[in-house]
């Protein structure tokens, strides 16, 4: 019995272990593909680990193109992402509230029409409203890639009401009954209760925006004002550069802030979306 | 009374658009002006300089005959078709796996998990490309592990380009697997404690109380991966391009190729709208399509 229960435990962490391998392996290709000799790297592709280790990458590949640094461009991406992240956390968060706890007339119909926008792929609408910023003047601007994220996001307004669903009502109407206003209500009662979901929210929206590169793509057209992702698609043109190293330095580089979000808060994101049942 | 209920409903009201007001007016802004905007380009000329000239049902007309238009449906269409089943019984197959919750489970999830965080980016596109291109990671490894040259680009061929992309949403069946693991939480163990002592197989208790009950969570993963399959933009025009011979080339990025590159914003809107009405249609299909195979909660107990 005993025998049994090891060969099944056995069985099944190698089963994992060949996943895990298969799941990770092009990401540590990646990796350690930035540290071989530029020269090499398609030629000892086979190899994971380099033979001769190098830096070389990271030098040459950081000092981007167009006169811009790969500096500037990580600079770009943080502001971009940064900013779309705090509007589209508060204004969610503030949004899920108006629904999850407030029955005014409409209310339905509003709930509907997020829950369509939440299966409404970005792709059918992006001409037109390529074409209505374009109006508005704000194309070579970072507006079009922020601005549209300070009115909720439906996935996180619905993962918000989901959220506050699970929370006693009675928290809110002692309080209402004690005198505070329903803006003190949410601030000071739900918004501290939401913190897990807020933090899960602000952790896939960052990595989201950060890694954006159709937004980039569309509005974008100076060098100087590029995202990471945008000035990586460029870089990595076989018309521009044939520095494979240097190309997958900055791809590696150009991942590491998800991959750290995703390694400190993987609890919060992991079960995030385990508990709320949701895509992503 | 009658009068103060009133002004509460008024006050509720008053307050309810104060909070969800930003999302009104984002989505009448950002979703309803443009989508009807788009409406009414796709019935004219319009080239972004010149102002648009009503056309009537020109684009539509084109559509019918555009041969590229059909090629792209038919990618898009074959994309769909391997990617979103072969993506869900790999994250089912997975979250069977990891059923039990531990640290080793955990760590593993976790480690599954980070490809579909990072899939979307340029990064990956770039190692895609390198992983499948001619002298490519893949070439190269099956040369030194079995001592042949494969010659082949899998990027290039006709007959594999499109398999890269359908192994790159596979490979990124994180979130479908978070959420089958819920959907497997939630099942009551003593389902399958009862059907054990009844004498059920691992497999009988798979297709009789797993399968049904977990219906619900394939459905909305079905939905979403379908959607999701159907406007594939990105990867293909970083990691193919298109190419070869238009054979990855998808709806949306003949429809981006349409309106961006030839400035034909008329033709790619009737193009958005087709690929809307499409969108719209599978997913009510899908909806109606439940009372056929999902088993909600309420129609088990009924059904006892």
């Amino acid at each position: 019995m005993t025998q049994q229960k090891r060969a099944r435990k056995a069985l099944f962490h190698f089963t994992c272990v060949c996943v895990a391998v298969i799941m990770l392996y092009p990401l540590l290709w990646m990796l350690f593909s930035s540290f071989k000799v530029s020269s090499t790297v398609m030629r000892e592709a086979d190899k994971l680990l380099p033979t001769q280790w190098t830096v070389q990458n990271f030098i040459n590949g950081w000092k981007g193109f167009a006169g811009h640094s790969f500096g500037t461009f990580f600079r770009n991406s943080l502001l971009v992402a940064g900013l779309s992240t705090i509007g589209a956390v508060f204004s969610s968060v503030l949004i899920a509230y108006g629904f999850a706890r407030i029955k005014f007339r409409g209310s339905d119909f509003w709930f509907a029409c997020m829950m369509v926008t939440l299966m409404l792929p970005f792709q059918v609408i992006m001409v037109p409203q390529f074409l209505l910023f374009t109006k508005l003047g704000w194309t070579g601007t970072y507006l079009p890639l922020i601005v549209p994220f300070f009115c909720g996001q439906a996935f996180f307004i619905y993962m918000d009401v989901q959220f506050m669903r699970s929370i006693p009502k009675e928290l809110d109407e002692a309080a209402m009954i004690d005198g505070c206003s329903r803006f003190g209500v949410f601030w000071h009662i739900m918004l501290p209760l939401c913190v897990p979901v807020i933090c899960t929210s602000a952790i896939f929206s960052f990595i989201w925006r950060w890694e954006d590169f159709l937004g980039p793509f569309l509005y974008l057209n100076k060098p100087e004002l590029y995202t990471a992702s945008l000035a990586l698609k460029l870089f990595s043109d076989p018309s521009s550069s044939s520095d494979f190293g240097a190309m997958f330095a900055m791809a590696t580089l150009s991942v590491v802030p998800a991959c750290i979000l995703f390694v400190s808060f993987q609890k919060y994101l992991v079960e995030g979306i385990a508990t709320t049942g949701l895509k992503g | 009374m009658n009068k103060r209920w009133s002004k509460k409903t008024l006050q509720n009201t008053r307050d309810g658009y104060l909070f969800i007001g930003l999302f009104c007016i984002g989505f009448i802004a950002f979703t309803i002006i443009p989508i009807l905007s788009s409406l009414v380009y796709s019935f004219c000329n319009y080239n972004v300089i010149t102002p648009p000239k009503f056309a009537g049902l020109k684009n539509y007309q084109t559509l019918i005959s555009d041969t590229k238009f059909w090629l792209a449906l038919k990618v898009t269409s074959k994309y769909v078709v391997f990617s979103v089943p072969l993506k869900l019984l790999f994250s089912l197959a997975i979250a069977m796996l990891l059923y039990k919750t531990n640290r080793v489970t955990a760590f593993y999830r976790a480690a599954f998990y980070l490809p579909s965080i990072i899939g979307g980016s340029v990064a990956i596109a770039i190692v895609w490309r390198q992983v499948f291109s001619g002298d490519g990671m893949l070439n190269t490894l099956f040369n030194s592990i079995f001592g042949a040259d494969l010659k082949k680009s899998w990027i290039g061929s006709p007959d594999t380009a499109i398999w890269t992309l359908i192994i790159l949403s596979v490979w990124q069946y994180g979130s479908s697997m978070l959420n089958f693991l819920s959907g497997l939480k939630q099942i009551p163990p003593t389902y399958y404690e009862a059907a054990s002592i009844d004498g059920a197989s691992p497999i009988q208790r798979f297709f009789r109380i797993t399968l049904p009950l977990l219906t619900p969570t394939i459905f909305f993963n079905l939905v979403m991966q379908i959607i999701l399959a159907l406007t594939c933009f990105t990867q293909s025009l970083l990691i193919t391009r298109g190419e070869p011979m238009g054979l990855t080339k998808f709806s949306a990025v003949y429809m981006y190729e349409t309106s961006f590159k030839y400035s034909k914003m008329g033709y790619g809107c009737a193009q958005a709208w087709v690929l809307l009405v499409l969108i719209a249609t599978i997913t009510i299909v899908l909806f109606r399509s439940q009372r056929y195979w999902v088993y909600y909660e309420t129609d088990v107990k009924e059904e006892k």
